[in-house]
C-alpha cells in the first residue's frame, strides 16, 4: 500500500509541471516555436555537414536526418502561430505580425517546406551530389518564410 | 568700377564652369564598345552575379517570375524613397530600346540615355568596376527576357536631392573604380573580388556610408545601420565573419548559416541570385572575403 501511495505521489509530482503549463500562454507558445525551428536545424546539421564536406557522406545517417526533417515539416504547426506571439508583443519573437494574419500564405509556405523536405528525404540516401542539390530546395523553402515574415536584425 | 564688374563676371563664369566641369554627366566615348561581341549565355551569369532581379523583380517572385523586371520595389533612405524602375524588355516602359552603350553608360557611369545622372541607389558605384564585355553580354541576355508594360513609378525624393545635377558632385567625390582589396591575390581571390566588389555590389549594403551617402572604403564590409530603416547590416570582414569558406559557400548556395538558420530579408534575395552562379564563383567569393582587411 505504501508503495502504491509513493507511486501515485511520484506520478503526481511528475505531472505537476506539465499540468501547471498553460498551453495558451504566449511565452510558452514562443518557446515551442523556437524549439520546433531548432529541431529542424538539428536535423539539417548532419545534412549540411556532409554537403560542405566537413564529414564523410553516410547514406544511413543522411537518410535518418532527412526523414526526421520531413516528419517535422508535416507536423500541424498552426497552434504555434497565434496572436500575441509576434514581434512587438514579445521581445524574443522575430515573427512579423503578417505570418500570423496571413494563414493561407503560411500554409502555402509550409506546404513548400514539406515538398522540399520530401525531396531531401529521397535525395539524402541516394548520393552526396543529390543531397547537395536538395539543400538548395530546402534552403529556399526556409527563406520562403524568413524573407517576408521575419524581422531583419 | 567697370574693371571690378568684369572681374566679378569672370569669377562667376569660372565658378559656373567649375561647377559644370564637376557635375556634368560623363558618358563613355561613342566607340567604347567597338569590337566587343555579345554572348547572351554568359550574360545570364552576369545577370545573376549582378543581382539585377533582387531589386528590379518583385521581392516575392519565384522561378521564372524573377525574369520579369517590372520594378516597383521601394527603398527608403535618409534622402527619400527610391522606387526600382522597370528594366524589362518593353521598349517604352522598360529598356527594350536601349543600345549596348546605353546600358554601359548606366552601369559604369550612372548616366541615363538622356544624359541625366542616376541616383546611386542604383549601384553604379560598384558596377563602375565591371568589364564592358560583361555589360555587352548582359545587354544581350536582358534582350531575351519578357517585356512588361508597367510604367516606372517616380522616386519620392525632396529638395535638394531632386536636383540631379548635384549628383555629379556626389560622383566626383565618391565614384572610384579602383579595387579596395589589393595586393597578391590568387586567381580565385581575384575572381571573387570582381564578383564581390563589382557585379555583386556587396559593399552597397555591407560597407558603412558617410553623411553624404558615399561608401567608406576604409571600413570596407564593416557593416553599419540600415539607412532610413531599423537594424544593422552585418560586418562581414574576418573580424566578425568567422565562418569557414565552406560555410560561406553553403550560405551563398542554400541560404543556410552554420547554425542552420536561413537567410532572411534582402539577403534571401541575394542568395536567390548567388544560387544560380557556378559553384566555382561562390567559392571565389568565399576566398575573397577572407582577404578583406578585418575591421571591428
Amino acid at each position: 500500500m505504501r508503495n502504491v501511495l509513493s507511486l501515485i505521489a511520484a506520478a503526481m509530482l511528475a505531472c505537476g509541471p506539465a499540468l501547471a503549463e498553460d498551453l495558451a500562454d504566449p511565452e510558452e507558445i514562443l518557446t515551442a516555436r523556437h524549439g520546433y525551428m531548432l529541431m529542424m536545424a538539428m536535423n539539417l546539421a548532419p545534412l549540411g555537414a556532409m554537403a560542405k564536406g566537413e564529414v564523410p557522406y553516410d547514406a544511413v545517417a543522411a537518410g535518418r536526418a532527412a526523414s526526421s526533417l520531413a516528419a517535422l515539416a508535416s507536423v500541424d504547426s498552426s497552434m504555434l502561430w497565434v496572436p500575441g506571439t509576434e514581434n512587438g508583443v514579445l521581445d524574443d519573437s522575430s515573427a512579423l505580425p503578417e505570418i500570423i494574419s496571413n494563414a493561407d500564405d503560411r500554409a502555402v509556405k509550409f506546404a513548400a517546406l514539406k515538398t522540399a523536405s520530401d525531396a531531401m528525404a529521397t535525395a539524402a540516401g541516394t548520393d552526396l551530389a543529390s543531397l547537395q542539390g536538395a539543400m538548395k530546395g530546402v534552403g529556399e523553402a526556409c527563406s520562403g518564410c524568413h524573407k517576408p515574415y521575419r524581422k531583419s536584425e | 568700377m567697370r574693371k571690378l564688374l568684369t572681374a566679378l563676371l569672370l569669377l562667376a563664369a569660372l565658378a559656373l564652369g567649375a561647377f559644370w566641369a564637376v557635375t556634368r554627366p560623363r558618358p563613355l566615348a561613342a566607340d567604347a564598345l567597338a569590337g566587343l561581341v555579345p554572348d547572351a549565355a554568359h550574360g545570364e551569369q552576369v545577370f545573376w552575379a549582378g543581382g539585377c532581379a533582387a531589386c528590379h523583380a518583385d521581392a516575392e517572385a519565384k522561378g521564372d517570375q524573377k525574369l520579369i523586371l517590372a520594378g516597383g520595389q521601394r527603398f527608403a533612405s535618409p534622402f527619400g524613397t527610391f522606387v526600382a524602375p522597370n528594366i524589362s524588355n518593353d521598349p517604352n516602359a522598360g529598356i527594350g530600346a536601349w543600345s549596348d552603350l546605353d546600358l554601359a553608360n548606366a552601369m559604369v557611369r550612372g548616366v541615363s540615355p538622356e544624359g541625366e545622372h542616376y541616383y546611386p541607389v542604383f549601384p553604379y558605384a560598384s558596377y563602375a568596376k565591371a568589364t564592358l564585355q560583361d555589360i555587352v553580354d548582359l545587354r544581350a541576355y536582358l534582350a531575351t527576357l519578357p517585356a512588361d508594360p508597367t510604367p516606372s513609378a517616380p522616386h519620392e525624393v525632396g529638395f535638394p536631392f531632386n536636383i540631379r545635377l548635384s549628383l555629379g558632385g556626389w560622383k566626383f567625390l565618391f565614384l572610384d573604380d579602383g579595387w579596395v582589396v589589393t595586393g597578391d591575390l590568387t586567381p580565385a581571390e581575384t575572381r571573387g573580388r570582381y564578383l564581390a566588389e563589382a557585379l555583386g555590389h556587396c559593399g552597397e549594403c555591407h560597407t558603412p556610408r558617410g553623411t553624404l551617402g558615399g561608401m567608406d572604403r576604409g571600413r570596407w564590409f564593416a557593416g553599419g545601420p540600415v539607412p532610413g530603416g531599423k537594424g544593422n547590416f552585418p560586418n562581414i570582414t574576418p573580424a566578425k565573419l568567422t565562418w569557414s569558406e565552406a560555410d560561406i559557400v553553403e550560405y551563398l548556395t542554400s541560404g543556410f548559416t552554420p547554425d542552420y538558420d536561413s537567410a532572411g530579408g534582402h539577403m534571401a534575395l541575394v542568395v536567390e541570385n548567388t544560387a544560380h552562379l557556378p559553384a566555382g564563383d561562390r567559392a571565389a567569393i568565399a576566398a575573397y572575403l577572407k582577404k578583406v582587411p578585418p575591421a571591428e
